[in-house]
């Protein structure tokens, strides 16, 4: 069953649109995210859900219950918030069982259920602290607590990682993966960091201007854009775009030997061909594109190189041990199943190789 | 630039550390010590001189000798002997502190209406409460006066107390402070389902526990030491407040300011009890450590 279904969801701030018509079926027990720059509308998204603004038109369904009119608290959802939220003059105890204040449970079952958590948050022996004497991952994991001790239908998450430093951040990712599933609660989950999107998302949702870019798994959206900007904003460094056009099967760049292609484009139709970095290598076969070295990047297994090419500056990988000198010419190939064509003028895939 | 700065700022512990070498002070130091002690030494002087009267005998008020040629406490015995000091003192407590919660409820109640929800007329409501800052107290006491007297409030606690019950400055002064507050702990609390007065109550007034601090500060040492108010609505003694008793004895032929200043001197007593209890919440200042550290 799904557990959250948005239909057509449009939010209107004055007379500025910020949500243009958002549909989307999350399944029960899936960990959805939404990514996107920021002022795409995807924290708009979940405050809509969360019940925090009201609908401008379009529907929420929680459980199969239409929760447009409903107060925040009667939506049986939790949200963690980015500043985590915590009341700094609660203990952690009494934070987390904030959660269970209007709740109908009898006060053993709620000790029990604050201890249950505690246990899974591994947070049993700071309950009788304040926030002021946690970490910040600790803290963010009160907050989750405080979320969790509900168990509500729905989990949100608004950028809760995005104040950590960066150790902690892969950490606490992976903390929240494990306890999702663990759990199995639904969990909508914003962040502008495509990397916590590709590695937390069962589906991701790339979000754009108020519009849904593309909806699919980790996988999809990186292998198959659905246009130029999933293709540049999923994936670091950023997929290369070279300008060419289609002759037949064939795409020439502005320079170099022809690249066969196996879709059908119309003739003489310009087209941006995207090819990965992580596709794009010196010394391969059938290379298509040269030039000159002008910086290197080392990442320790690999070396990411910038080659000056007629079709513009273009990112590679190159060995990590060995990488072509700065100032060295080189030449570059990508196995034909790794290239991407989109259209010109729409930016629209035009069918991936792959 | 950093080593410069640090000398400078170079901590008492360190200066008066053993072996610290003795350097003599640089100009700009000695001119802003002189500064200083001549702003706290007229800061001191009127409450000096208040103590100093209040043990003098009443043929060397007006010698102003700081210290008296025969020091005595006779003054004390006097104004604590006489009934009318208590009666007073207990009013003047009894209007402060029930003034100061009132204004600790109902201003941060109105600021945070103010701050935290969206609604049409909220700016001219806000305008509107500023506004009335504008007007003098002096400009006020005869509408007042004919409030008390049309509602029979006169010579009464209630008459005594209600213009004051909330002020515009307090829920000025809460309205900022609540924008302190981020609403990402109104939301949290929200979706925790409290409703909005367990929120205003649980979650946001403890978070600005300094400014209600500083309010209470401020609302009981104007009503502690209010004049003008209490002398108009009040008619009988019993129900004078403090500074107006202590005029009082000033009444008869000649003005005895040794009792007077007896009486301020201890009237200064709950004043610095307040101050002393209050200010550790605002020294200790904003503390946000429920959001990001």
């Amino acid at each position: 069953m799904a557990s959250l279904v948005l239909r057509n969801l449009v939010k209107t701030f004055d007379k500025t649109t910020v949500l243009h018509g958002i549909s989307l079926e999350v399944e029960d027990g899936e960990f959805v995210v939404f990514v996107g720059p920021s002022g795409c509308g995807k924290s708009t998204t979940l405050r809509l859900i969360a019940g925090l603004e009201e609908t401008t038109a379009g529907e929420i369904e929680i459980e199969g219950r239409v929760v447009n009119h409903l107060e925040p608290k009667e939506r049986n959802i939790a949200m963690v918030f980015q500043n985590y939220a915590i009341y700094p003059h609660m203990t952690v105890r009494r934070n987390i069982g904030f959660g269970l204040r209007t709740s109908k449970l009898t006060k053993a079952e709620k000790t029990t259920r604050l201890e249950d958590v505690a246990a899974i948050l591994e947070m049993t022996e700071l309950l009788d602290r304040k926030p002021s004497q946690l970490s910040g991952g600790q803290r963010q994991r009160v907050a989750i607590g405080r979320a969790m001790v509900r168990d509500p239908a729905v989990f949100l998450f608004d950028e809760p990682l995005s104040n950590l430093d960066a150790q902690l951040r892969t950490q606490m990712r992976l903390e929240i993966k494990k306890l999702h599933q663990r759990v199995g609660n639904t969990i909508i989950f914003v962040t502008h960091d495509q990397v916590e999107a590709m590695t937390m998302a069962d589906r991701i949702v790339i979000m754009k201007d108020g519009h849904i870019q593309q909806v699919g798994k980790p996988s999809d959206v990186y292998h198959r854009p659905a246009n130029t900007f999933v293709a540049g904003f999923i994936g670091a460094p950023s997929m290369n775009m070279l300008q060419c056009t289609v002759d037949g099967g064939v795409a020439r760049l502005a320079s170099g030997p022809d690249i066969q292609l196996d879709i059908e484009v119309a003739q003489g139709q310009p087209v941006i061909l995207g090819v990965r970095p992580d596709d794009l290598h010196p010394s391969g076969e059938n290379p298509f594109l040269e030039g000159m070295v002008t910086v290197r990047e080392p990442l320790g297994p690999d070396t990411l190189i910038y080659v000056d090419t007629p079709s513009g500056e273009v990112t590679a990988k190159a060995d990590g041990q060995h990488p072509p000198e700065i100032g060295e010419s080189v030449q570059l190939s990508a196995r034909r199943d790794r290239l991407h064509v989109f259209d010109v003028e729409t930016g629209r895939s035009l069918a991936s190789n792959a | 630039m950093v080593s410069s700065v640090a000398e400078i700022r170079a901590s008492s512990k360190t200066l008066l550390a053993p072996g610290t070498p003795w350097r003599p002070a640089n100009t700009g130091q000695v001119i802003r010590w002189l500064i200083l002690f001549a702003g706290g030494v007229l800061m001191v002087m009127p409450i000096a001189y208040m103590i100093s009267t209040s043990l003098k005998w009443p043929h060397e008020i007006y010698n102003l000798a700081l210290v008296p040629n025969e020091p005595h406490l006779e003054n004390y015995t006097y104004v604590l002997e006489d009934g009318r000091f208590y009666g007073w003192f207990i009013n003047s407590l009894i209007i402060a502190t029930i003034t100061t919660i009132s204004n600790i409820l109902f201003d941060s109640l109105v600021g945070y209406t103010l701050c935290k929800f969206r609604f049409p007329g909220r700016y001219i409501v806000f305008i509107a409460i500023l506004s009335t800052l504008m007007i003098p107290t002096e400009m006020l006491v005869i509408p007042w006066y004919l409030m008390s007297q049309a509602f029979g409030w006169l010579d009464s606690y209630w008459g005594i107390m209600f213009p004051g019950l909330m002020t515009a400055f307090g829920t000025f002064l809460m309205k900022q402070f609540f924008e302190t507050v981020p609403d990402d702990f109104i939301e949290a609390a929200r979706i925790d389902g409290l409703n909005e007065l367990a929120i205003w109550w649980t979650v946001a007034m403890p978070l600005v526990r300094p400014a209600l601090a500083a309010l209470a500060i401020f609302v009981f040492l104007g009503n502690w030491t209010a004049f003008i108010w209490p002398l108009i609505v009040t008619n009988s003694v019993d129900m004078y407040t403090l500074p107006v008793g202590l005029s009082s004895f000033g009444d008869e032929a000649d003005v005895q300011w040794e009792l007077i200043m007896t009486g301020a001197a201890i009237s200064t007593i709950p004043t610095l009890v307040v101050f002393l209890v209050f200010q550790r919440f605002i020294i200790r200042g904003v503390v946000m450590a429920g959001l990001k550290g």
